[in-house]
Order: structure tokens, then C-alpha cells, then sequence
């Protein structure tokens, strides 16, 4: 079976930036895949490789096995869920969804049927008949949806979908869409700078960094295993260790990153210890954030929120696993 | 602007504003009076009579309904010009960046700025250069310039405020490029076109100077009325005629302005 979506050394510059530089990546069919990065990272441009909306200066891009070089974004079997929803505002919402269906020349009475399907998927059953206008936020991300869905694409490309949503929703919105993408099988192609979205929802997850792939995997992979210090700093929050500091703790001389959850403040059998100054702690809820000063770096901790702490500026030591120390690839 | 209570103009501002609209159209209205008056070798105020005479002698001379053909005609065709170019340069000009599109845009805009005069000398030596001999399609030519700005002004206003990602979404859904431009860039700026269509067809209609220029032995309704009034009989005529002219420009330019009110929108703009 051919991957759903294939880059070989892929390249797109735009004057002299190199908005996407020399990008290999392959998407299997089936795949929940996010691409996940700053702004600027490369990633949304990508994804307009991928839809058909800029072609590539270099490289080769193949969906399903065939190559998509040149191929303009409506002869390609891959549809769009746009950060701005892009719904037309000239249409009723059931003739939005029904679109791709009129443009492809199918009957009247077989696309509003498919579009009022497609509705009831995203449960807007009934809502045909509104305008635009006339919906909320989160109401306009299901119409775009359906209007993707109906053409029923091979690959489904969502980017930044959520991003203009309320917390609440976002979360709602999240398990829907994993959901979906489990029911219907289509691939799923997210673009977000949200790491929690994209760790949440992916099977695999690419993190991109001015115009590369700096590392990809699945995310509990790519959550413990960071390869760099920008993508253990990036994805969740992570205390980076300098070659001196983490030779210190452990004789091995290289850049390592530290899960702030990894601390306790109780010492056990075979594992490693931080002290230094207790610089302030924060009460976050279901953990107590603490900032320790360590020689000159501070170390953030998640500790139980009701550890007994000593008063700020007082010595504090804290303890985790040396398998917990990260090592990264960058140089020492 | 609607005033309240707290808000009421000082009596000063109403009277110089009632003086200033009673100075503008006052002179519409004596024209009107004008072309019911029974003295036909002088304005004589008061006309000493009324009549209706003149409405019948106007609609019998051939030359009134040739210079009325004549003006509708490169109204008509100078505004479909006008449309097609002018939604051609506000599509280029909002969407793309690119170097010198600042110069463009300025160039696109320069006709309506520039002095009539200024359009029709550099028409009129363009034209005799290239030893075009001037007719009909010269006027055309010469109105077509600010017809363009006028079209384009509305469209550019309206490509402006729809979102770019609204035609990608068209090509995603797998509409080309016909397609999109039928079903989504149409729709959207349709009344924009209508309006800036309606004040081109205005603005040629009544146009004196470049066709002075541009103008070979042919009289548009203007250049027919312009010379009425050097060389006088049957006065009267000419005031029907302008009367008539007051009437069919107001239509467009009203249905201009509601076509484009609820929209921070440029519908005249100069000229």
C-alpha cells in the first residue's frame, strides 16, 4: 500500500527564506499525523505543498503513490479545513457543504442529501438553511468540516483548526475530531503549534524548526525522548542541563533535559540529586510549581501540591532517576 | 448624520449649510423651469409663460437623438471595457505582492486624478502619432481611462475585504479556475461591479473635455449642448435635453450609492 502522502527532499523558498528546506517525510495511509512548530517553522507551508496551493522549487511530492508536482489543489484528492473556516458567505450552509459536490457536477438532489449526511456527521443536523452569519465559532469549524468530508478525501489536511476556539471547546473539539478520524479511517493531516493538541490527537507527530524536521515519532517518543534542545523545550516544558551541570550529576559531559515532573523531594535507592535554592514556588493546582537554584540555573519542578517546603531562599534538595536524564544531540 | 437633542448643529452651521445646497442646486432646478418657458431667445426671469411645446420640438429633432445614441453608445461600450479591466487590474492588485505595485496602483489611479485636459492633449497626440484617425472607438478609448479608475476603485474595495483563503477554498473543493470565479469571486463582488459600472456609464455619459480631444466630426449629447449654447435658437431645446440628462444620470448614481451604502466602501471617488 503507498503512503498516503510522500516528501522526497522537498523545498519551498520564498526569496531567501527557505520556508520548507529539504523535507523528507512520509505519511502512511490511515495516520493521524501533526506537524507541530513555532511560527515561521515551515509547517503551515507544507501543508500548502501538500493541498496543492504552493509547488515546490525542489524535491518531489507524491499522494497515494503518484506524483502531485504541478498538479493544481482541484485535481488532487486532498481537501482543507481552513484556520479562518473560509465558508462562503454568499451561500446557505448546506449549499457550502454541498460545493465540491455542484463544482463536480453532481445532481442537486444527491449533494444536498450527501451535504445534510455530511451535517448530521458534524451534528449540524438541520442547520442547512442558516447563513453563515448566523452560527458561532465552533459551529463554523463543523460546517468546514463536512464541507471537507463530503468529497471524502484521501487525505484530510486541518490547519490550525482550533485555534480561534475557547479552551472548553478546543477540548471538546479534540476527542471529536480523534473520534472521527478512528471512524472514518481518512488520513489526518494536523498543523498546530499547540503541543498539547498535537501529542493529544497524533499517532505521530513531526516537529518542525525554520524550515525542517528536527525530530518525529510518536508523541510519548518525542515527549520523553526529545533529540534536541529545542524540541525539549518546545514540546511541554523542560529544564536543559549544560554539559558541566549534568557531567556533574552524572560524569557524562553532554546537554540533557529533565522532565520538571521527574523531581520528588523523598531520596531512594540509586537516585540522583539537585540542591540548591528554593528561588519561589506556585501553587498551579494539581502541582506545586517549584524554581530551584542551581549553581547559575534554575530548575523548574512539579511537586505534589502538598509537599512540606522550606521557606523561600532555604536549601532544598530534590531527587529523580537517572533514566529520567534526557541525553540531547546538540554539541557539547 | 443624524443629530439628537444633546448633539444639535449651532444655527450658524444649518444656515451656511442650507445656503451652500440651495447654491448647488438651485441652477438644476432653473433649468428646469427653463424648459417650460415660452421666451426661447433669452433667459428672461420670470419666464413669461408656460408651455410644454418644447418636450414635442425636442423629440422631433434628429440631431438630439443622434447625440443621445451617439453618448449612450460609447457610455455603454466604454463602461464593459472599463469593467472587464478595471476587475482585472483589483483582482492583480490586491491579491499579489510584488515590486512596484505601489507605483502601479498609483498609475492605475492617475487618470482620474489628472486634469481632463491633460488625459485628451496626450490622447489626442497619441492618437494623431500613430495616425489613428479619430471615431467613435477614440472616444471610446479616451473614456475607458477614467471609467477603469472608477471600476477598479469599487472592485479593489471589495477584493480587499474577501478573505483570500475563500478562493483556495474553491480549488481545494475542486473548483478550477472558471469555476471559482463564477460560483465564489462573482457573487462576492457583483454589487461592487453594478456599482462601479453604473457611475462609469454616469461619468461617460456627461463627459466634455477628453472627448473634446478625442472627438472627430461626431457630437455626444455634452459636446451637442455645449455648442446649443454658443450659437442659440430654439434655447429651450437644450434645457429639455439637459433635464432629460439630469433624470438618467441620477438613476445609476442613486442605485451606485445603495448598492454600495452598508460597506465602508469607495463607490465615486474624484472626477
Amino acid at each position: 500500500m503507498p503512503a498516503a502522502v510522500t516528501f522526497r527532499s522537498v523545498s519551498r523558498h520564498f526569496g531567501a527564506v527557505k520556508a520548507v528546506d529539504s523535507v523528507d517525510l512520509e505519511i502512511a495511509e490511515g495516520e493521524f499525523f501533526a506537524m507541530l512548530g513555532p511560527s515561521g517553522s515551515g509547517k503551515t507551508t507544507c501543508l500548502r505543498l501538500i493541498a496543492g496551493f504552493e509547488q515546490p522549487d525542489g524535491g518531489e511530492i507524491s499522494i497515494l503513490g503518484t506524483s502531485a508536482n504541478g498538479v493544481p489543489p482541484w485535481k488532487r484528492h486532498v481537501n482543507t479545513v481552513f484556520q479562518d473556516y473560509a465558508l462562503f458567505p454568499h451561500m446557505a450552509i448546506l449549499d457550502n457543504v454541498a460545493y465540491g459536490l455542484m463544482v463536480r457536477g453532481v445532481d442537486k438532489a444527491t449533494r444536498h442529501k450527501a451535504a445534510e449526511e455530511a451535517l448530521d456527521l458534524v451534528k449540524l443536523g438541520g442547520y442547512g438553511a442558516r447563513r453563515t452569519g448566523q452560527l458561532s465559532g465552533g459551529q463554523r469549524q463543523r460546517v468546514a468540516l463536512a464541507r471537507a468530508l463530503v468529497n471524502k478525501p484521501s487525505v484530510l489536511l486541518l490547519d490550525e483548526p482550533l485555534g480561534a476556539l475557547d479552551l472548553k471547546l478546543r477540548e471538546a473539539m479534540q476527542e471529536e475530531l480523534k473520534g472521527l478520524q478512528k471512524r472514518l479511517g481518512i488520513t489526518f493531516v494536523l498543523v498546530t503549534h499547540d503541543q498539547g493538541e498535537a501529542l493529544s490527537m497524533a499517532d505521530r507527530v513531526a516537529v518542525f524548526n525554520e524550515g525542517r524536521i528536527v525530530q518525529s515519532g510518536a508523541p510519548e517518543d518525542i515527549y520523553n525522548r526529545p533529540k534536541t534542545r529545542f524540541v525539549a523545550d518546545f514540546v511541554g516544558s523542560s529544564n536543559i542541563l549544560s554539559p558541566s551541570l549534568s557531567g556533574s550529576l552524572s560524569g557524562d559531559r553532554r546537554w540533557k533535559s529533565l522532565r520538571p515532573e521527574a523531581f520528588t523531594l523523598e531520596p531512594g535507592n540509586g537516585r540522583l540529586s539537585l540542591t540548591g535554592t528554593l528561588e519561589a514556588s506556585s501553587f498551579m493546582g494539581a502541582v506545586r510549581r517549584v524554581s530551584l537554584k542551581v549553581a547559575d540555573t534554575s530548575i523548574h519542578a512539579h511537586l505534589p501540591a502538598g509537599a512540606a517546603l522550606p521557606a523561600d531562599g532555604e536549601a532544598l534538595t530534590l531527587h529523580f532517576a537517572p533514566e529520567a536524564l534526557n541525553p540531547l544531540e546538540d554539541a557539547a | 448624520m443624524r443629530s439628537d437633542k444633546h448633539n444639535r448643529a449651532p444655527f450658524p452651521l444649518t444656515l451656511a449649510a442650507t445656503g451652500g445646497l440651495l447654491f448647488l442646486h438651485l441652477p438644476l432646478l432653473l433649468i428646469f423651469a427653463y424648459a417650460f418657458t415660452t421666451e426661447d431667445k433669452s433667459f428672461q426671469w420670470p419666464p413669461p409663460g408656460f408651455t410644454t411645446r418644447w418636450l414635442a420640438v425636442t423629440w422631433a429633432r434628429p440631431d438630439v437623438w443622434q447625440a443621445l445614441t451617439l453618448s449612450l453608445q460609447v457610455a455603454a461600450i466604454a463602461t464593459a471595457f472599463a469593467l472587464v479591466l478595471g476587475t482585472l487590474c483589483a483582482a492583480a492588485l490586491s491579491r499579489a505582492r510584488f515590486f512596484g505595485q505601489e507605483a502601479i496602483t498609483l498609475l492605475v489611479i492617475l487618470p482620474i486624478a489628472l486634469p481632463g485636459i491633460v488625459t485628451g492633449i496626450a490622447l489626442r497626440s497619441a492618437f494623431g502619432m500613430m495616425g489613428i484617425p479619430f471615431s467613435f472607438w477614440t472616444i471610446v478609448l479616451g473614456h475607458a481611462t477614467f471609467c477603469i479608475v472608477v471600476v477598479y476603485n469599487n472592485a479593489v474595495a471589495r477584493f480587499r475585504r474577501m478573505s483570500p483563503s475563500l478562493v483556495e477554498a474553491s480549488y481545494d473543493l475542486g473548483a478550477n479556475g472558471f469555476q471559482t470565479f463564477r460560483h465564489v469571486i462573482l457573487p462576492n463582488i457583483g454589487t461592487a461591479l453594478l456599482a462601479g459600472g453604473m457611475l462609469a456609464f454616469a461619468l461617460s455619459f456627461d463627459e466634455v473635455i477628453v472627448t473634446t480631444f478625442t472627438a472627430g466630426q461626431q457630437q455626444t449629447l455634452p459636446i451637442w449642448m455645449l455648442e446649443e449654447l454658443i450659437r442659440p435658437h430654439e434655447r429651450p431645446v437644450t434645457n429639455v435635453v439637459a433635464m432629460a440628462v439630469v433624470l438618467v444620470t441620477l438613476i445609476p448614481i442613486l442605485g451606485a450609492y445603495y448598492l454600495t451604502r452598508d460597506g465602508a466602501e469607495t463607490a465615486g471617488s474624484g472626477k
